[in-house]
């Protein structure tokens, strides 16, 4: 399906791959180079937007596989970040634990709590579990705002930034590197996970829980699996960003995120690991479009136009892809494959 | 004593607005089978719309509910028709994203007309003044009782004795054998939206009245859901009674608890952990119907 003409699969291992021609293999390296140059002919202000998409993307991707394919959909996100943010951000500031110990003990908690909070999903489904995973939102912040002694509350917490043998990643380009790596690593581990046996019972739980249950899909153990492995991904991008910024607030958490999360996933297109990373890049790139033209529709309207463009605009975005674009980017750049390739002979 | 009463008082009042957004949210959840996550920006679109309508054009009360109520049927017309038809037979999460992109426009409209700010209107609405020994109700809030009240009764009586009210609890019940029997039930939809958005408009009336509005108002709004799912999903009169509990326990909670707890801010996340504990022990809240699922 979708290969050019003239090729055929032959083999278990053909039908498999990912990257399948000379062009695919030829495509991703030069993507690859291209990325790993980035630092060498932009400027800071770019790094800085393609470091917060790569750290988006990985939280995306850990939304994917809860939401995109397995259908549990979560509205706290931003709330499971945070609790991985906040673990990583007590080990290294208070406790003098290095970073790279702290990156995987902040992806386990933010697991366990996607866990605990996913525990109701096996009564609960659609709206119910939605609300559930708001609630688990605001009640992680709470969580985290009590918690005076150990989290400084809405203070926020001082994080140092990561470190390996004498080099700190201090510089913007060393950051981006160090991001892109990690987002390259979840971009490929999650693209395979959802090829092995827990990523079909995921797809089997997506189109009907009770025929996958029938076929003898363990539905509690697998939607916990999804739950952990998507709120792993999200404790990794949480510790990623407060080490970014070198600081940890609640702030940096809003409820809001955990929604546009869901809204990067329509735009790009649920259930596709390359819709999420389409989706991301696509609302980012809107975002740093609205800083641009926002001051000067302030100056030219109102003071408050900038405001409130970035919202209606972002709002206006997800309205039109759900009423005319539904199955997201990733189902559109397939039908410009096709259409590509069979050109000029469409039939 | 007279505290714990002025709590119950108070969050009494705060229960009513619950049990008002609530009740929007059921009607469209009933007839339409949507989530509307908006109902809480209705709420204060409402509020504002009552600013503007009684502060910047000096109406008269009556002139300003039904001015208010009118944009609120249009506005009511123009979201189902434009967006929310389109995505008849969608999967849930295309519905609930739908209304929260239309609540993120709704905010940024509402930043852009009115500014964002505080807005309030002390002293517009007429005012009843009751006093119950040493315990006082403030008459807004005795006002916002009562209209309350008078929504709520209305609608009953709506959905009982009169035809399109008829609809659209058949409606409700089975859309196929609806059709059949000749009920239009895309007007069915259009109509549960508008009696939402009327609903949700005079609730952000009473509140502008009681306490002012401001954007971090639609955040009530998230807050129903407690209520909603409390007293079940798809019942009025279960939205009703849980969102009186919830107000009063809220606001018994923080009155008593805050000054315990070193962050505070307890009314917050009260009625969130309450929906937690309903969505575990009871998913179906305290009146709704439960659902019993065959492949």
């Amino acid at each position: 399906m979708g290969l050019p003409s003239g090729t055929f699969n032959q083999g278990y291992a053909q039908d498999m791959a990912i990257f399948r021609t000379r062009t695919h293999w030829v495509m991703l390296i030069a993507f690859l180079i291209f990325l790993f140059t980035c630092p060498l002919f932009f400027g800071d202000r770019i790094l800085t937007v393609l470091t917060i998409i790569g750290i988006t993307v990985i939280s995306v991707h850990g939304l994917n596989i809860l939401t995109g394919y397995c259908n549990q959909i979560s509205m706290g996100h931003a709330g499971f970040m945070a609790v991985g943010a906040y673990t990583s951000a007590i080990l290294t500031a208070k406790l003098g634990f290095s970073f790279w110990a702290a990156l995987p003990c902040a992806a386990l908690a933010a697991g366990i709590v996607g866990i605990i909070f996913g525990l109701p999903s096996l009564r609960i489904k659609g709206f119910y579990l939605i609300m559930a995973t708001i609630a688990a939102h605001f009640i992680i912040i709470w969580v985290i705002l009590q918690l005076y002694g150990i989290t400084g509350g809405s203070d926020g917490l001082a994080v140092p930034r990561p470190e390996i043998g004498g080099f700190v990643f201090k510089s913007k380009s060393s950051y981006f590197y160090l991001v892109m790596i990690i987002a390259c690593l979840g971009t490929f581990l999650a693209k395979n996970l959802v090829r092995t046996r827990a990523g079909r019972a995921f797809i089997a739980i997506r189109d009907n829980e009770l025929a996958a249950e029938v076929m003898g899909v363990n539905l509690l153990s697998y939607k916990l699996v999804a739950f952990f492995i998507g709120c792993v991904y999200a404790g990794v991008a949480g510790s990623l960003l407060v080490h970014y910024v070198a600081f940890a607030t609640v702030d940096q958490f809003p409820f809001m995120n955990s929604v546009w999360y869901l809204g990067m996933l329509i735009v790009g297109g649920m259930g596709s690991t390359a819709g999420a990373i389409f989706g991301v890049v696509f609302l980012k790139l809107l975002d740093e479009l609205v800083t641009i033209v926002g001051p000067i529709l302030s100056a030219a309207v109102a003071p408050q136009a900038a405001a409130s463009l970035s919202l209606i605009m972002r709002g206006l975005v997800i309205i039109l892809f759900l009423i005319f674009e539904p199955r997201g980017l990733a189902h559109r750049w397939q039908m410009v494959k096709a259409y590509y390739r069979l050109w000029p002979f469409s039939h | 004593m007279s505290f714990f009463l002025q709590l119950m008082v108070s969050g009494f009042a705060l229960g009513m607005v619950y049990a008002l957004i609530a009740i929007g949210f059921v009607i469209i959840l009933k007839c339409s089978k949507a989530f509307n996550i908006a109902q809480g920006h209705f709420v204060m679109i409402g509020g504002y719309l009552g600013f503007t309508f009684l502060v910047t054009f000096h109406l008269p009360v009556w002139a300003s509910l039904l001015a208010a109520v009118a944009s609120a049927i249009i506005l009511g017309l123009i979201i189902e028709r434009f967006t929310l038809r389109p995505l008849v037979g969608q999967p849930v999460l295309a519905v609930i994203m739908m209304t929260i992109a239309l609540s993120v426009v709704f905010e940024g409209l509402a930043t852009l007309i009115w500014g964002g700010e505080y807005k309030t209107y002390h002293g517009v609405l007429p005012t009843l003044t009751l006093k119950v020994g040493e315990l006082s109700i403030p008459p807004e809030t005795l006002i916002g009782v009562i209209v309350s009240i008078a929504v709520v009764a209305i609608l009953m009586l709506f959905f009982r004795y009169t035809k399109s009210g008829l609809a659209m609890m058949a409606t409700a019940e089975d859309e196929q054998v609806v059709q059949s029997a000749g009920i239009k039930v895309t007007t069915v939809y259009a109509l549960s939206w508008v009696i939402a958005c009327i609903v949700g408009v005079i609730g952000g009336i009473i509140l502008g009245g009681v306490s002012g509005v401001m954007i971090p108002l639609s955040m009530i709004g998230l807050k129903a859901f407690a209520v909603v799912l409390l007293g079940g999903i798809n019942s009025i009169g279960g939205a009703i009674v849980a969102g009186i509990i919830l107000g009063v326990l809220e606001n018994v909670a923080a009155g008593y608890l805050d000054p315990l707890l070193p962050g505070g801010g307890l009314a917050n996340v009260f009625p969130f952990i309450i929906m937690i504990i309903v969505l575990i022990f009871r998913p179906y809240g305290l009146f709704g119907l439960v659902e019993i699922e065959r492949i």
